[in-house]
């Protein structure tokens, strides 16, 4: 299905001219049907956003105003033709709305989940810088757009040119890596995704929670891609079962790295190995990868009763609505900054507060007390206020001296940022590296300091993005399909 | 998926597998391991890797049925397979020839000692090798280990068999009689905090091998992590060995235990 979205065309002149700006803007912002806390908190895997009726779905659509220039466009990082699916939403072409997406989304049913809306393309819609409204729900369309067209079964496999017979490797399946994937195989490349562990998903498996991305969300991308012909290699670590030098030897030809940023960052404080204390990473994993906390897992996992959650990222939201699910009495999110410096989604800060996790802001641990067996049983937490902007804009938190107090605990989840995973980098010779250990690109194209390697996402980042990693991947497959042209 | 290709029973608990996994065993060096996973459910398991034929493409892990995933394990034929077998990790032993090699393995800790003493004798070095169990029957793959050693001392908590007494008597006999140039240890934690302790007194370089618990193998959980000469390091990553002298026996301990309450009360509550 060949999809345009031309403003001019007939359609979208008549559904202007239908609805008048006055009637539009009388239309409150659709509330988010949702799993009420008492209920949701029983269950890991039970999604909390219950997501939009197709009546909701078209009477959203009706407050965007289809702008001249839509501004909301800007604050995609992929520049998504955000009016282009609403206004299909509107006039009720589900399927073609999600056509639309797919255009400049590989994953627009993880995205419309997980992207920061609030800081990206809802911040910059018309409803709100003009009119100081609530923006149109711009994430909740798209989900509604992608959940329809999948669990219609509507969606069509994309049409693939034929194939080349040129060997791709993908390193690491996470959304940079998916999305690298299903570009090239439509392309007509003969790919191969290899997996360090044993699921596919990358962070969408093993560490977004089913609570706010359900695994069938992720699996169906992945089937769509086995359809397109793509290969899944789980429990091959690239550097390690095999080298890029052997996969050269066995006829690849090109690469694509995203192999993510999944080294967790600690403290370095004093008693920061007592026992239950645990990454967010660690933590997740468990619970997510593995199944701890179901009867049937063989993965045990702590348990605390009262639960401190260092950060303020989604990361530790999503640790935090996973203790109190597991059944902590009490769950306190430490975090050094105030509530608007958060970097985590506004959704998931509301979500846990309603879940009832505590927040302790403008606080900072300094050391852990454990007991005599080693088990943590204090943090010692020092206040903290914000001083100067530093470079990235936000401002720095300084100590108050003499603010030190202890909290009890029996839990804590480190959740302050991941470094690159360095098993690629250690392993490939020649390849240009900056200090903080990421994989240095040409921001075009992608591609490296080693010709036949292209890198992306997280690996490249630092901790990013999931729509950031998976526009990287697209990019990175246009440039691969542009080297090989003519070939 | 990968195929158990030949099974042996050391004793009633202790078993060494030989499995199907031919990249692993072209692209193993001694000291490496790799995780295993048995059943959809299955823990993921670190295993040190006892030895490997390229030929047939297999490696062999010798595993001591400790808990309910060794149980799983040790309970799979030939013919049957593990669901998920992933390596190799970690960093591979430094082998140098550096003079006489004390090879100190303990318990199921003897399989991957036989590989590193092998890569050491095959360095050229003299290797003296101590082997040390609980009892007779956990004592294994002494031939192997005589094969690749100069002289070997075995030892037992009850004096079942060789001489009586824990390793580090038997290493104490070497250290006073001639000069030893490094010490390699692996083995229970236990062991390995007083085999280093002793080599420390004498001022003998040792490595350790450690054993800690993990989840991906891959440093993306610091489920793993020993403090070291003061910092923090991921043993699948960084080690798994280190240097013996630097490592926190005490806390590494603890942490093994760490999780043994929970797996007990796992089934009070659940998801
Ligand atoms: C708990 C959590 C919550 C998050 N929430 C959000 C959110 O709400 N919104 C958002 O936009 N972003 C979120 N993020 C960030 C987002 O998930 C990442 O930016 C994104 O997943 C990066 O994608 P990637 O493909 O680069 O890497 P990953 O998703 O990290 O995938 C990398 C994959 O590569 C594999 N791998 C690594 N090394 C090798 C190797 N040598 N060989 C083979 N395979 C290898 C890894 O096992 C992994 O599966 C969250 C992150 C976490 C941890
Ligand atoms: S086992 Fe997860 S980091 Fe080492």
């Amino acid at each position: 299905m060949e999809i345009t979205s031309d403003r001019n065309e007939a359609w979208r002149k008549a559904l202007r001219v239908a609805f008048p700006a006055k009637d539009r803007l009388a239309i409150e912002r659709v509330t988010m049907p949702e799993v009420p806390p008492a209920e949701r908190v029983k269950s890991q895997r039970v999604e909390v956003n219950k997501g939009v009726t197709p009546a909701m779905a078209q009477r959203e659509a009706r407050r965007c105003m289809d702008c001249v220039t839509p501004a909301c466009m800007e604050g995609c990082p992929v520049g998504v033709d955000i009016p282009g699916f609403v206004k299909e939403i509107e006039r009720g072409e589900f399927t073609r709305a999600a056509a639309v997406l797919k255009r400049a989304s590989a994953l627009p049913a993880v995205c419309g989940r997980v992207c920061p809306q609030e800081k990206q393309c809802e911040e910059r819609c018309f409803l709100v810088q003009k009119l100081k409204k609530e923006a149109v729900a711009i994430g909740y369309l798209e989900r509604f757009a992608a959940d329809h067209e999948r669990e219609t079964g509507d969606a069509p496999l994309p049409e693939s040119l034929p194939a080349n017979g040129i060997r791709v490797a993908v390193v690491g399946s996470g959304p940079s890596g998916l999305s690298c994937a299903g570009d090239l195989a439509k392309a007509g490349f003969d790919v191969t995704v290899f997996e360090a562990l044993h699921e596919i998903g990358g962070v969408l498996k093993y560490g977004i929670p089913e609570f706010r991305l359900p695994n069938r969300v992720v699996d169906a991308e992945i089937d769509q891609l086995r359809r397109l012909g793509v290969r899944f290699v789980t429990n091959y670590i690239v550097g390690m079962t095999g080298t890029l030098d052997d996969l050269r030897a066995d006829g690849f030809r090109c690469f694509y790295i995203s192999s993510g940023a999944g080294l967790p960052r600690f403290m370095n404080i004093p008693g920061e190995n007592s026992n239950g204390i645990l990454s967010a990473n660690e933590y997740l994993t468990r619970v997510n990868l593995m199944g701890a906390g179901s009867v049937e897992a063989d993965t045990p996992v702590y348990r605390g009763r009262h639960v401190v959650v260092v950060g303020g990222g989604n990361t530790a939201m999503d640790s935090a609505r996973t203790a109190r699910r597991l059944g902590a009495e009490r769950v306190m999110i430490v975090y050094r900054r105030g509530e608007e410096e958060m970097p985590a989604r506004v959704e998931e800060v509301k979500h846990a507060r309603e879940e009832g996790c505590e927040f302790i802001t403008l606080t900072n641990p300094m050391a852990y007390l454990a007991d005599e067996r080693r088990r943590v049983k204090q943090v010692i937490v020092q206040r903290m206020t914000l001083g100067e902007a530093d470079e990235s804009g936000r401002r720095t938190p300084v100590a108050v001296e003499g603010s030190e107090y202890a909290l009890d605990t029996d839990m804590v989840i480190v959740a302050v940022g991941v470094s690159p995973n360095p098993i690629i980098p250690r392993s490939v010779p020649g390849l240009a590296v900056s200090r903080r250990g990421t994989i240095e690109v040409d921001p075009e194209s992608m591609q490296t300091s080693v010709p036949d390697l292209y890198a992306g996402g997280d690996i490249v980042r630092g901790g990013a993005t999931v729509i950031l990693a998976m526009g990287d991947g697209r990019r990175a497959a246009q440039h691969i399909c542009r080297r090989f042209s003519g070939t | 998926m990968n195929k158990i290709l030949g099974k042996t029973y050391f004793s009633e608990r202790v078993v060494k597998l030989e499995v199907e996994a031919p990249l692993i065993a072209k692209a193993r060096r001694p000291g490496n391991f790799v995780i295993v996973r048995v059943g959809e459910r299955g823990e993921r398991v670190p295993l040190t890797i006892a030895g490997a034929d390229t030929r047939r493409g297999s490696i062999t892990l010798v595993v001591q049925v400790v808990g309910a995933s060794s149980r799983k394990l040790c309970a799979l034929e030939v013919g049957d397979h593990v669901t998920d077998l992933v390596g190799p990790l970690g960093k591979p032993t430094r082998v140098e020839r550096v003079g006489t090699v004390l090879a100190c393995g303990g318990g199921v800790g003897i399989a991957p000692l036989l590989p590193i003493a092998g890569a050491f004798k095959e360095a050229g070095n003299r290797v003296v090798s101590v082997i040390a169990a609980r009892t007779r029957e956990f004592i294994i793959l002494e031939e192997e280990i005589r094969a690749c050693s100069d002289e070997v001392i075995v030892m037992t908590d009850d004096g079942s068999y060789g001489n009586k007494g824990v390793i580090t008597t038997g290493m104490e006999a070497v250290i006073v009689r001639e000069r030893v140039e490094l010490a390699v240890t692996i083995g229970p934690a236990i062991m390995m905090k007083f085999a280093a302790a002793l080599t420390r007194r004498h001022a003998i370089p040792t490595i350790a091998s450690l054993n800690a618990l993990m989840v991906d193998g891959t440093g993306m959980c610091g489920a793993c992590r020993v403090t070291v000469g003061g910092k923090t390091r991921f043993t699948c990553v960084d080690g798994p060995e280190f240097d013996a002298h630097e490592v926190d026996f005490d806390e590494m301990l603890a942490r093994l235990d760490g999780l043994r309450d929970e797996e007990r009360n796992k089934d009070i509550t659940s998801v």
